[in-house]
């Protein structure tokens, strides 16, 4: 009882009328009726504040331009000129698709997407396969691999264009001293892509490999032992049980990959100096991500760079798409 | 399952699998052959810094440090003004976090224990954006801002990051199994209102998950990109502002953009040795859950 009534003082300050009241031993039956309403009102009103800050600033910074931005794709809106917009319509979009410039972004990325995104999870698999072993000091060597993650982009950038530098570059003294001729990892179309992904798979495998061995150990442990009984080898096992199991784990991170491939911006973009939105000289290394700035703030096209970001949206629908067929047909075959 | 014949001859390999096989000394090499590739990048990165730019630019390039970190340091904190943007990114990076945690446990125990309209609703629509890229919004957000005229503000940063759907997400998948429902209805039978059971149920139940999501909100904000460069400049930079600059050749001096480098994730990796392990743990339980 007196608990109630330090509850009524507490919560309902303002309302001078109704919680003095309550505070005394005998309950008022107008004031009890009152506190039942509020009581009543608390609990039907309560999820909606309890969510509203969260969709208040979601719907205002996430969901709003989400959709402001199909709507500007379809204008012409110069960074000269903010407050003047002309109806395009979808004169971005052809334009776009008549570009050479932006088939050429495309195939970057997808190209680098694949060379950072295949050995990246491969490892990160085996990692943790070799982590989820009994180790000495098991926090340590998981910290460890997991230092480039806290490695912002910017720097981890910086730091490997310098080691991928043509004079003084450590990764070519190091090829150098098995007696392979130096790479000019910049200009060479090939060499920038695979610098570029080594970035990636540099901050991104211990990460993955974190995950896939937090699914490993949710593998039930009596399917190795009835496996083992079986004989099956240590490889035999991972195969046959460790992949299997990990198989909707191993979906998630190759979509979280993908988009994150589909959007990279900054590797490229400190990689290439001061010709970084650009992506080398010969745009040899320009991603979609950065074809979207160099339209916007360096051409200062925004209309047209939004047209590349809705693009870019669909893009990721397509993906998910064949990743949810995919996952049907896994799990169909299973 | 073709492979499992030959398996069948071989000898068993007892009673012993999985994850209560100990590790051999192959284990550990291959294990330190891959710390040694996360790590030296790291530390080459302070051998760099404390070189001189010409030095950098011979081969073979140095392995050991040399006399001018101090030197450099110093360079990249005045003249790269990463002194100024440590402390704006301190203040950036610490109000997303506590925007971050704070309504993304309250939204999250809405989702994970309150029954109200529209909820699976409005769940999957933060679900499914969730993995929309920054590229969507930059171009509104930036209008926005000029028409606002917070062009190189620190709230033009701070804003946009404030909430996030991966947070809600996180926190609803914590409080479905670490919040007991009986504890809610015991509290409401006392008549407590629902911010005295946020104060004194939900949050001390989410205080281990609150711990995380802010060192990952944290992590996150801190190297935040894209925007950033977007909407500020060198001369009210964040970190990651300053280090554009550097990359673009802002100083061009090898050495002293590697200070930079150093400076800019030196709070990280102190935090990661600091909280390495609940880092860890976390982004594991996020796996497991999500």
């Amino acid at each position: 009882m007196s608990e109630t009534a330090e509850y009524a003082e507490t919560a309902s300050p303002g309302k001078g009328d109704a919680a003095p009241a309550a505070s005394g031993s005998r309950q008022a039956s107008p004031t009890s009726s009152w506190r039942s309403r509020l009581y009543r009102w608390d609990i039907k009103a309560s999820p909606y504040l309890f969510v509203a800050p969260f969709f208040l600033f979601f719907g205002a910074f996430g969901l709003f331009p989400l959709l402001y931005t199909g709507w500007a794709s379809l204008h012409r809106l110069e960074l000269t000129n903010l407050d003047d917009s002309t109806w395009l319509g979808l004169e971005n979009y052809t334009n776009l698709l008549q570009s050479d410039y932006f088939w050429n972004a495309l195939g970057n990325t997808f190209t680098i997407g694949v060379i950072s995104t295949v050995p990246q999870l491969a490892m990160a698999l085996g990692i943790a396969h070799l982590l989820n072993y009994k180790l000495r000091g098991s926090t340590l060597w998981r910290v460890a691999m997991l230092a480039p993650y806290a490695t912002s982009v910017a720097s981890a950038s910086l730091v490997f264009t310098l080691l991928f530098a043509w004079d003084g570059g450590m990764v070519n003294w190091l090829i150098g001293s098995v007696g392979i001729d130096p790479v000019n990892w910049r200009e060479s179309s090939w060499g920038s892509q695979f610098a570029v992904s080594s970035i990636v798979i540099w901050r991104w495998t211990g990460y993955n490999a974190l995950i896939y061995l937090a699914a490993m150990q949710a593998v039930p442990h009596d399917l190795y032992e009835s496996a083992s009984l079986d004989g099956a080898s240590r490889w035999q096992q991972f195969r046959h049980v460790t992949i299997p199991m990990l198989r909707p784990t191993i979906l998630f991170t190759v979509v979280v990959s993908t988009i994150g491939a589909t959007q990279l911006f900054g590797e490229p973009l400190l990689f290439g100096g001061t010709a970084g939105s650009k992506g080398g000289a010969d745009h040899q290394f320009q991603t979609l991500g950065l074809y979207l700035y160099d339209q916007g703030w360096i051409n200062g096209h925004l209309g047209r760079a939004s047209a590349v970001a809705w693009l870019m949206l669909v893009l990721l629908l397509l993906i998910a798409a064949v990743n949810l067929l995919i996952a049907r047909r896994l799990r169909k075959d299973r | 399952m073709k492979s499992r014949t030959p398996g069948r001859t071989s000898r068993p390999m007892g009673l012993k699998a999985g994850r209560t096989m100990h590790a051999g000394p192959l284990t550990y090499l291959v294990l330190a052959v891959f710390t040694a590739v996360s790590l030296a990048p790291l530390i080459w990165t302070a051998v760099a810094a404390s070189r001189t730019s010409g030095r950098l630019a011979q081969t073979p390039p140095p392995l050991w440090f040399g006399g001018n970190l101090f030197k450099n340091l110093e360079r990249a904190w005045t003249e790269a003004s990463l002194g100024d943007a440590m402390l704006n990114t301190t203040i950036v990076a610490g109000s997303i976090t506590i925007g971050t945690v704070l309504f993304s446990t309250i939204a999250g125990f809405a989702f994970a224990k309150l029954k109200f309209r529209f909820s699976g609703a409005l769940l999957l629509l933060t679900i499914g954006t969730m993995m929309v890229p920054p590229q969507l919004s930059v171009v509104p957000l930036y209008l926005w801002v000029a028409d606002l005229q917070w062009t190189n503000q620190l709230q033009a940063v701070i804003l946009p990051t404030f909430v996030s759907a991966f947070g809600v997400f996180f926190m609803r998948q914590y409080l479905l199994q670490a919040l007991p429902s009986e504890l809610i209805e015991a509290a409401r039978m006392d008549g407590a209102s629902s911010l005295r059971v946020i104060w004194h149920v939900v949050f001390p139940a989410a205080r281990p998950a609150m711990a995380v999501l802010g060192l990952l909100t944290f992590v996150m904000a801190w190297n935040d990109f894209l925007w950033p460069i977007i909407a500020l400049n060198q001369s009210n930079p964040t970190v990651q502002v300053a280090l554009n600059s550097l990359g673009t050749g802002y100083i061009p001096d090898r050495a002293v953009i590697m200070a930079g480098a150093l400076l800019g994730t030196l709070p990280l990796l102190l935090a990661f040795l600091l909280f390495g392990k609940q880092i860890v743990s976390g982004i594991m339980q996020g796996a497991v859950k999500g």
